[in-house]
Parts: structure tokens; C-alpha cells; sequence
């Protein structure tokens, strides 16, 4: 598969060539900040504007599947909704109940907001990520959206309020499980690229790691839906439980934080796992590496749109237990067929050709089919047998009336 | 040290999403388990009963369509049948044929509801509610054929009907009749077999057929617990006795049990509706009544198997012109008794899928 990238007008060496083109001798330093806070500048709107577009496209969507329209009213085809929505929120009254922690209440919203902008900062969206080749990317980003969890427990219990503190109990038990599959599943991809960066990443990705490792696929996108807390592991807010969780307390420009962030989530992560699982920019040529990106980026929206439309949601106990004995079995099983293979296959420079990672995905793909058809006997609902209903013998209509 | 902990009070209710209405529940838990709960009922009573007792037995019919409000053609057959014992009416054919076409329709359209937000309350983001919601939008349609309304019909009067059904009612519930169970294999097709669905609702909200006996559950509920029961076979009324159709029981008694039992009868139903469709003669819809009807003095209690259970009306009469009693025996309310015995212990979102699964309707419930 042959790369082709934009001209690179966009990356952050070209905009600080730009700003050190006209600025005098000695003022390196401005010219670099000058291109770090534009491109920063750039990135956040984008992302912002890509979440705008994505509620759009998430309430049309859901719309469709429902049997419904969906917003039309507000632009072609309801594109100003998301405008209408915000404009709606942030000049609603600000709340802050008596009671609440102020400090915490208010910085929470921010709290989880800043880690998913964060994550952007090391994707390559081209040759090259804002944050440039960040030789530990991977890690960058496992660290990063860790933070989520605890401002979802700052704004629980910052509320004083039972429901949010609920959900946030919930919500933060629920996270600290799912990462441990998460990671577990992006250790595979390690293995075979051989780095943490996220551009090797993709350079490594001969084979889509879609393919080489499915099973880290799948556990990788389970335990993501639960770290946005998404249907089925939408605990943390749990609309028929507990109103909305942790932000039942919330109203204006917070809420609408915590809903952008929210609704960012999940462009996030399909970003990462475009990035980590789908060879990221590549494709085929003529087309621009980026605009492959974006198709898959959207592809991988719409995959977990259909996951939310479709399902219901699973039981706490439920879901911690398919994190426990389900995803974890699984991306352990993974990430041991893997290093075996990585092992076996690798040339002398620690190498993997591309045929080998055709090998490893023939293996792979058989291995992810039995494995997941053992678990879900396993733990699955299927394997007991319903009962034949039997009339009981207390009361009977029919025995009466012989 | 040892971890301290002790049990949250929580209020369910009154404003909450999955309460179906203005119902509250004092609950108590320890962490996720629900070790109490007190449900507190009386947020949307109207005084029905007392109402009744100031207007005339035609008027009351009115007020029937405000109790179950998801049924309303089912709480006005119950209502008339009450007023024809009490007064000893007779009541034409036709007119008993077409009460259980759109009692039958109506039971169709709630158990939709009742499936709809079941799925709801499990946390499907109202994609099965919105198709429930499709297929009962046309029953209602139906109805407006009949009657010009939609959810408050008071279609029925003692003795009869308002009025015959038009003629583009017959094509139209034909058509509905056809594309019935396909609708429901669709529906069956993305709830039965669905490993969460079935992960959430199996041993969930478990009611025994004697703790179900005890409380005096009825309806779909009483049958998930495998009790074989229905009023239509049991004590028939109108030409229940003149149709053939079965009577879906439940295995166990939990929440998946009560769904399936919905669904059979929704089947059911259809079936039965094909039935009276065929059979159905010709001649007058109504009774020859005077214009204001008068019961001689004395009491009556009818009860038919309405969409949620046993629906019965008690009417006593001092011979006027109005009932000098009238007591409405709900099913919700009734079926609502039991609630206790089936979530304590349970999680809490077993709590929320359990009082789903009772497809209580608050209008009934608070009167």
C-alpha cells in the first residue's frame, strides 16, 4: 500500500517555518510558541467542531434506526442543531447546589474535557501528530484517558447528590476495570510494530492490525465503549436508573461540557482505534492518506452508534464480570498467541515481513473464532435451557372446569 | 479498621425517568442491593371513584378512559359490562363482536407499551420502544376509524356502542391484521434471542405462583408465574365462549417469563381478532334505552381480563341516575402489592427492570 499525505502545510514545522520567516533573529522562542498555539488552536477546534458534527450525525443516525426523523429543523438537513443545542445550554442559569464542593463541581467538567483533547495532540493525522513522533504515544494516551475516572468521581461527589454519587461509585469501578483489557489489548499492537509511537504504529501496519489480531480488536473496542461509557456499559449515567449519574446536578456551560466531552469520546476513540487497528492514514493512492482517515474514522463512529442503538445495557455485577472473566481472559489469550508468534516469525532484525503477518492473521482469526465461541458458551445466557412451562396446581382454570 | 458502612435511602420517584409516571419508591439500599422498598402511590389520584358518583352512568364512561390510559377501550368494557349487570341490559351481537375487536386491538397496543419500555428500562436507547410505538400508532389509527379519538375513545356505552364502524374500518383492520406478525417476529427477533436481554431479565424479579397467588396478582404477571388463569376462559364475557385461542403460560415467573407471555397473547390476540372478524353479523350496535339511564336499586361487580389483569368494576345503585357507589378493582395497583417480594435482595437495576416488567400504569394505579 502506497502513502499519500497532503503537502504538509498543516504540520507544525512548516507553521514554524512560516512565523521564523518574517519574525527578526533571536526570537526562535515566539516563533515556536506562535506555532505550537496556532496549531493547538487548529487541532481543538477541529476536534470541537468534529464532536458538533458528530452529536448531529449521532441523533440523525440513532433517528434512522429508530423509525424516526430525527432534528431537521434547524439548517439543511438539522446541521445547525448542534449550534441551537449550545446556544440553548450556555444561556440557561448556571446551578451550583447549596451544598456541593464548589472547587470540585466547577473544575470537574474541565477535568474531563482536557484528557480527550489531550489524546488528539499524538495522533497522526498525517506524516507527522501535533506533539510530533511522541516516542511513547502509546502510553501518552493510556495515561491520559485514565484521568477520566476521577474527574467522573470529582463531579459525583462534588454534587451531593445520591444519584450522582451512585453513578460516579459505579462509573469509577467500572473504568478501572475496563483499562486493564485496554492496555492489554494495545500491548499486542506493541508487539508486532515494536514501538510505542503512534506513527511507527501506523507505518507498521503492512497488514491492518484489524486483521493480525482480531481478538485485540474486539476486546480493544469492548473495554473502549465501556471507558466512554457507552450502551451496553453506559453505568455511569444509567438514564433509567439514576436520572443521568454524575451530572445529574449539572445544568448550563458545565453540562455542556461534560456533553462535549461526552459526545467526543467516541470520535476519540475511533480516532485511536483507526490509528491502532485500521493502519491509521493508509490506503491506496490517489486518495489522500487524510481523507482515508476521516472514512475510517467515521466508519468506526457508525460501528458504535449501531452497538448504542441496538443494545440495552448490561447489569453492574454483569458488566464487571465480562470485564474480569470475560476481556481479560481473552486480550491474556491475545497477548500470548501474539509474542509467541512475534517470536517465531521475526527475521533477525526483529522484523516482521508481511507474509508472516499474513500467517499470523490466518492463525489469529481461527484462534479469535473458537475462543469467542468457547467463552460465550461459557458465560453465555443461551446454554441454559428454558424450562417447559407447566401450569401450577394451585389454581387452574382448566382442572375447574372438568 | 474495619470499613464502616451503612444502608442509602434513596427516592425513586416521583420524577423519575423509569417510574412510569408519578409513582415513588422509598428505597433502601446496601450499596447496589436493595435491601427495602415502599412504594408511595397517590401522586396522580383524581378521585374517579368519587367522581363517578356525580355523574350519570353514560358520563362515567368518560372517566374510565382516564384510569389505564394506554387502555381505555378495555376500562370502558369493563365499566359497561358493570352498568348492563347492574341494570339487566341486553346487549346486541354485532355490538359484543366489535367490543372485542377493539378490546383485543387494545390489549395489542399495550402490551407493546408494556414491551417497549420494558426494553427501555433495560437500557436500549428506546429503539425497540420506537418500534412498539410504530406498530401501536396504528391500532390507534384504527381506533379513530371508530371513534375520533385516539387514546381517550369512551367508544363504549351501556348497552352498545357510540356508534357502527365505517366501512374503511374493515379494509384497514385487515391490512393491520396481515402485517401484525410480521411486526412481531421483528420485534421477537431483536429482544428474545438477545444474550443481554436475556442476561438482565432471566431469574429477575422472581414471583412464585403462591407468593403471585397471595398478593392476588392477575393478568400476564400471574401467568408468568405459571398459573393458568385468564378471565376470558375462566368466566367468559361477550363471545370469549364462541373463540378458540390459547392461553400463554410462564416457566419460572421472572421478568423474561412476563415478556414472552405478553408477546404469545399479542399473538393471541390477533388471532382472536380474525376470528370475530369473520363471525361477525350484521344488525344493530346498540340496546333500546332511554335516554337517561336509571339502574334499579342494588350492586353489581363485573370484572374483565383487561391488558393488565383483572379489571373490575363494583356499582351500587339507589336507583338514580347516577352510581351511589362505584369501586374500581385496578390490576396495576394490585399487581403493584407484590413488587416487594419480587426486588428485595435484587440489584438496583433489577428493581427498575422489575417494576418495567409490571406495566404498572399510574392512572390506574392512583385513580
Amino acid at each position: 500500500m502506497e502513502t499519500v499525505h497532503l503537502a504538509g502545510f498543516l504540520d507544525f514545522k512548516s507553521i514554524y517555518d512560516f512565523f521564523d520567516g518574517f519574525l527578526p533573529e533571536g526570537l526562535d522562542w515566539l516563533a515556536f510558541a506562535l506555532a505550537g498555539g496556532s496549531l493547538a488552536f487548529l487541532v481543538i477546534n477541529t476536534v470541537v467542531m468534529a464532536t458538533a458534527l458528530n452529536t448531529w450525525f449521532e441523533r440523525r443516525a440513532i433517528g434512522r434506526f429508530q423509525a424516526r426523523l430525527g432534528p431537521n429543523r434547524w439548517g439543511p438537513f438539522g446541521l445547525l442543531q448542534p449550534i441551537a443545542d449550545i446556544l440553548k445550554l450556555i444561556t440557561k442559569e448556571d446551578i451550583i447546589p447549596e451544598d456541593a464542593d464548589r472547587p470540585v463541581f466547577t473544575v470537574a467538567p474541565i477535568v474531563l474535557l482536557v484528557p480527550v483533547l489531550l489524546v488528539v495532540a499524538v495522533v497522526p493525522f498525517g506524516e507527522d501528530s501535533f506533539l510530533g513522533r511522541l516516542n511513547v504515544g502509546l502510553l501518552f494516551i493510556v495515561g491520559v484517558t485514565s484521568l477520566g475516572a476521577i474527574a467522573i468521581f470529582m463531579g459525583g461527589w462534588a454534587s451531593r447528590n445520591k444519584y450522582a454519587m451512585l453513578g460516579a461509585m459505579r462509573g469509577v469501578a467500572m473504568l478501572v476495570s475496563y483499562e486493564v483489557p485496554m492496555a492489554l489489548a494495545m500491548t499486542g499492537v506493541v508487539l508486532v510494530s515494536g514501538s510505542l509511537a503512534l506513527f511507527d504504529i501506523v507505518q507498521a501496519q503492512n497488514v491492518p492490525f484489524l486483521l493480525v489480531q482480531p481478538l485485540g480488536f474486539l476486546v480493544f473496542l469492548a473495554a473502549a465503549s465501556a471507558e466512554m461509557s457507552r450502551t451496553p456499559f453506559d453505568q455511569i449515567e444509567a438514564e433509567s436508573e439514576l436520572g443521568s449519574g454524575y451530572h445529574t446536578e449539572y445544568s448550563s456551560i458545565k453540562f455542556a461540557i461534560f456533553q462535549l466531552a461526552e459526545f467526543m469520546a467516541p470520535v476519540v476513540t475511533a480516532i485511536i482505534v483507526t490509528t491502532l487497528f485500521l493502519s491509521g492514514t493508509r490506503g491506496f493512492s490517489p486518495v489522500p492518506g487524510q481523507f482515508w482517515f476521516v472514512g475510517k474514522v467515521v466508519a468506526v463512529v457508525f460501528l458504535m452508534l449501531w452497538f448504542r442503538a441496538t443494545w440495552p445495557r448490561l447489569r453492574v455485577d454483569q458488566i464487571m464480570g465480562f470485564a474480569w472473566k470475560g476481556l481479560f481472559a481473552l486480550a491474556i489469550l491475545n497477548l500470548f498467541l501474539v509474542a509467541v508468534e512475534v517470536q517465531w516469525l521475526q527475521d533477525s532484525d526483529g522484523d516482521l515481513s508481511t507474509d508472516a503477518m499474513w500467517l499470523m492473521a490466518g492463525i489469529n482469526w481461527a484462534v479469535t473464532v473458537v475462543s469467542v465461541v468457547v467463552l460465550a458458551n461459557v458465560l453465555g445466557q443461551r446454554r441454559i435451557q428454558r424450562r417447559e412451562p407447566v401450569p401450577s396446581p394451585l389454581a387452574n382454570m382448566d382442572a375447574e372446569a372438568d | 479498621m474495619p470499613i464502616k458502612t451503612e444502608p442509602v435511602t434513596i427516592n425513586l420517584g416521583p420524577q423519575h425517568p423509569s417510574t412510569h409516571g408519578v409513582f415513588r419508591m422509598r428505597v433502601t439500599f446496601d450499596g447496589e442491593v436493595v435491601i427495602d422498598v415502599e412504594p408511595v402511590v397517590g401522586y396522580l389520584h383524581r378521585g374517579t371513584e368519587k367522581l363517578a358518583e356525580s355523574r350519570s352512568y353514560v358520563q362515567i364512561v368518560t372517566l374510565t378512559d382516564r384510569l389505564d390510559y394506554v387502555a381505555s377501550m378495555s376500562n370502558n368494557l369493563a365499566y359497561v359490562r358493570a352498568v348492563e349487570k347492574l341494570a339487566g341490559i341486553e346487549v346486541p351481537e354485532r355490538a359484543m363482536y366489535l367490543r372485542v375487536i377493539s378490546a383485543e386491538l387494545q390489549r395489542i397496543a399495550s402490551h407493546l407499551v408494556a414491551t417497549g419500555f420494558l426494553l427501555n428500562d433495560l437500557g436500549a436507547l428506546a429503539t425497540p420502544l420506537m418500534y412498539c410505538f410504530r406498530e401501536r400508532e396504528r391500532i390507534l389509527d384504527l381506533f379513530e376509524m371508530l371513534c375520533g379519538a385516539r387514546i381517550t375513545v369512551s367508544y363504549m356505552r351501556p348497552g352498545g356502542l357510540l356508534q357502527d364502524a365505517p366501512e374503511e374500518f374493515w379494509p384497514a383492520l385487515d391490512a393491520v391484521l396481515d402485517d401484525l406478525p410480521g411486526y412481531i417476529d421483528d420485534l421477537e427477533g431483536l429482544i428474545t434471542g438477545n444474550e443481554i436481554v436475556l442476561a438482565r431479565t432471566r431469574n429477575v424479579g422472581l414471583l412464585s405462583a403462591e407468593q403471585a397467588i397471595d398478593a392476588s396478582v392477575s393478568g400476564p404477571i400471574l401467568r408468568a408465574s405459571s398459573v393458568l388463569w385468564d378471565l376470558r376462559k375462566a368466566d367468559p364475557y361477550e363471545v370469549y365462549d364462541r373463540l378458540d385461542f390459547n392461553v400463554p403460560i410462564g416457566a419460572t415467573g421472572d421478568v423474561f417469563d412476563r415478556y414472552l407471555v405478553r408477546i404469545q397473547e399479542t399473538r393471541e390476540s390477533v388471532e382472536i381478532v380474525k376470528q370475530c372478524v369473520k363471525d361477525i353479523p350484521d344488525g344493530p350496535i346498540k340496546a333500546d334505552l332511554p335516554f337517561i339511564l336509571r339502574a334499579p336499586v342494588g350492586d353489581a361487580y363485573s370484572a374483565i381480563e383487561a391488558p393488565k389483569g383483572e379489571l373490575g368494576f363494583y356499582l351500587v345503585s339507589d336507583g338514580g341516575i347516577s352510581p351511589y357507589r362505584c369501586k374500581i378493582r385496578a390490576p396495576s395497583f394490585i399487581n403493584l402489592s407484590a413488587l416487594r417480594d419480587m426486588v428485595v435482595g435484587g440489584k438496583m437495576a433489577d428493581l427498575v427492570v422489575t417494576l418495567g416488567s409490571l406495566d404498572i400504569v399510574l392512572g390506574e394505579v392512583d385513580r
